[in-house]
């Protein structure tokens, strides 16, 4: 792999940009693998990465159905924050959310990562309790965010109409670190890195069945063909279920189709991400300067990868509100992706009943920010058997109750 | 945008009018039962890519509950019935035969 610098631009520059090659190798499957993660997204390519470079593990495959960071990672609205109520939640997306700091310099590969800051709009008495409550549950955990006044908030974005009759803004919760990040840069980053140590990033390889043999598992069948493998990681997001059924075991997981819009480009206007989660939209200016804005999921199982027009009209009809010059933005492209999403809206990191068969799903909403924490702890998981940043995301706590709690109490978008 | 048509009060409206609530035909497991049985009872779906069977509520209409055979790739509505039931009536399921052969077999 050639490294990216300065110094190779104007080496490229004097020879008419003739000598880069391609960023990682378009491999195809070889017989057997030590380990093989199913889903060449970002948590797939995170998890490969970290095998490698924290545990060494570098006989690994990664297979794609479709094409590299097609799925969810190329579909978000790149929001990064780690302002979550329960501990076990702030831990995994704390740790994502430094890692996204030095992921350009780590990767060799400029993610564009803009720690621009998130505010998370109050909009009702309950939500300013609410988020009073995460940000005293923040300083505990050593996440830095701060409850700050509708003054401060105008102060940040002077485009937002704090009184507004319906949903006034009485406050924000308030993270300096938080920012976006370019989505299919994380992708193709870690594919450049992962294909560097020596990994096989596999696209438009389908997996149509997994082999177990005495409950443990021996590979996988593709549309590629049959590749054996000691351990296998399921990162698939929305179609977890679909993969687990293969394998012979169940998801608490009902997947749908969450949407998300931009505007056309305009000049500066807005240099944070705005989250309003009364009214389910939230906001932030690309750096091409559309507005990019998420809304929220179609209320029932999908697998279209699309979403309903009146669910867009339900976000921008509240954000109009908030944001008046919205209204007079037109809208280019408006796409859905399929989320999978658990009954306590906290994500599976997991062994399975079948052996050497690990999962990570369930992000629902909010995998993007998650990436690098993701991967991190799943290298861990699949490496070591466990990680202490996924003890608390097991399968068995939903038989156990112990459930992590953050579809009513933190600031999740769903 | 689904076409919805509510078996009570016989009227078909637009989605808006109605609200979806999650797979329909879960046995509920009491207090006594054991910890699988709860856990399948309140967590664990079926999820499928295809062939739905969910529970709604005509929310903006007559109020009242129903369930609905409905595709989850193509978003196509099979048709709806009654909630006073444990299982699709057969001639719905006959319906779905003809349209989406081998859909009882999950892929």
């Amino acid at each position: 792999m050639k490294k990216y610098s300065v110094f190779a631009v104007a080496r490229e520059a004097m020879r008419h940009h003739t000598g880069w090659t391609r960023a990682w190798r378009d491999a195809a499957p070889k017989k057997r693998y030590d380990a093989i993660i199913i889903g060449a997204g970002g948590h797939g390519l995170a998890t490969a990465y970290y095998l490698g470079k924290n545990f060494g593990i570098t006989n690994v495959a990664i297979l794609e159905k479709g094409w590299l960071g097609g799925g969810n990672t190329g579909r978000n609205t790149t929001i990064i924050r780690s302002n979550y109520l329960q501990d076990p939640s702030a831990a995994i997306y704390e740790k994502a959310r430094s890692l996204y700091e030095t992921m350009s310099q780590d990767l060799n590969y400029n993610v564009m990562f803009s720690p621009r800051g998130v505010i998370m709009l109050a909009q009702t008495e309950h939500e300013v309790r609410g988020y009073k409550r995460t940000a005293h549950a923040n300083m505990l955990q050593g996440v830095k965010t701060e409850f700050i006044s509708p003054e401060k908030v105008k102060q940040l974005v002077p485009i937002i109409n704090l009184a507004g009759p319906r949903y006034p803004v009485l406050g924000g919760l308030w993270q300096a670190r938080g920012g976006t990040a370019r989505h299919d840069a994380v992708a193709w980053g870690y594919a450049r890195a992962c294909s560097d140590m020596g990994m096989d990033v596999i696209q438009q390889c389908e997996v149509t069945g997994i082999r177990s043999e005495g409950g443990k598992v021996v590979g996988v069948s593709t549309t590629k063909g049959d590749i054996g493998c000691d351990k296998l990681g399921m990162v698939v997001a929305g179609h977890s279920g679909h993969l687990a059924d293969m394998a012979g075991f169940r998801l608490p997981i009902e997947s749908v189709a969450l949407q998300a819009l931009v505007s056309e480009p305009i000049k500066p206007c807005m240099d944070v991400v705005v989250m309003a989660n009364t009214v389910h939209g939230y906001m932030s200016q690309s750096d091409k300067g559309e507005m990019v804005i998420g809304g929220g999921t179609d209320g029932y199982n999908n697998y279209t990868q699309r979403g309903s027009f009146h669910h867009i009209e339900e976000t921008v009809r509240a954000l109009i509100e908030t944001f008046p010059m919205v209204s007079r933005l037109k809208m280019l492209r408006q796409w859905g992706g399929i989320v999978d999403v658990t009954g306590d809206r906290s994500p599976i990191l997991s062994r399975t009943p079948v052996d050497g068969i690990f999962i990570n799903c369930g992000w629902g909403t909010g995998g993007f920010k998650a990436i690098p924490g993701s991967g991190w702890a799943m290298a861990e998981l699949m490496a070591k058997g466990r990680s202490p940043l996924t003890d608390a995301f097991g399968l068995d706590r939903f038989t156990q109750g112990r459930f992590i709690d953050e579809s009513v109490a933190a600031g999740v978008a769903h | 945008m689904l076409i919805v048509s509510c078996p009570n009060c016989g009227i078909t409206a637009e989605e808006t009018e109605f609200h979806a609530h999650g797979e329909a035909h879960i046995t509920r497991h009491a207090a006594d039962s054991s910890d699988d049985q709860m856990e399948t009872y309140l967590f664990m779906r079926k999820n499928p890519k295809g062939v739905h069977f969910e529970r709604w509520r005509h929310q903006n209409g007559c109020g009242k509950w129903f369930h609905m055979a409905r595709c989850t790739m193509t978003l196509e509505v099979f048709g709806t019935y009654s909630a006073q039931t444990y299982a699709p009536p057969e001639e719905l399921l006959a319906q779905i035969d003809a349209k989406r052969p081998g859909w009882r077999t999950p892929s």
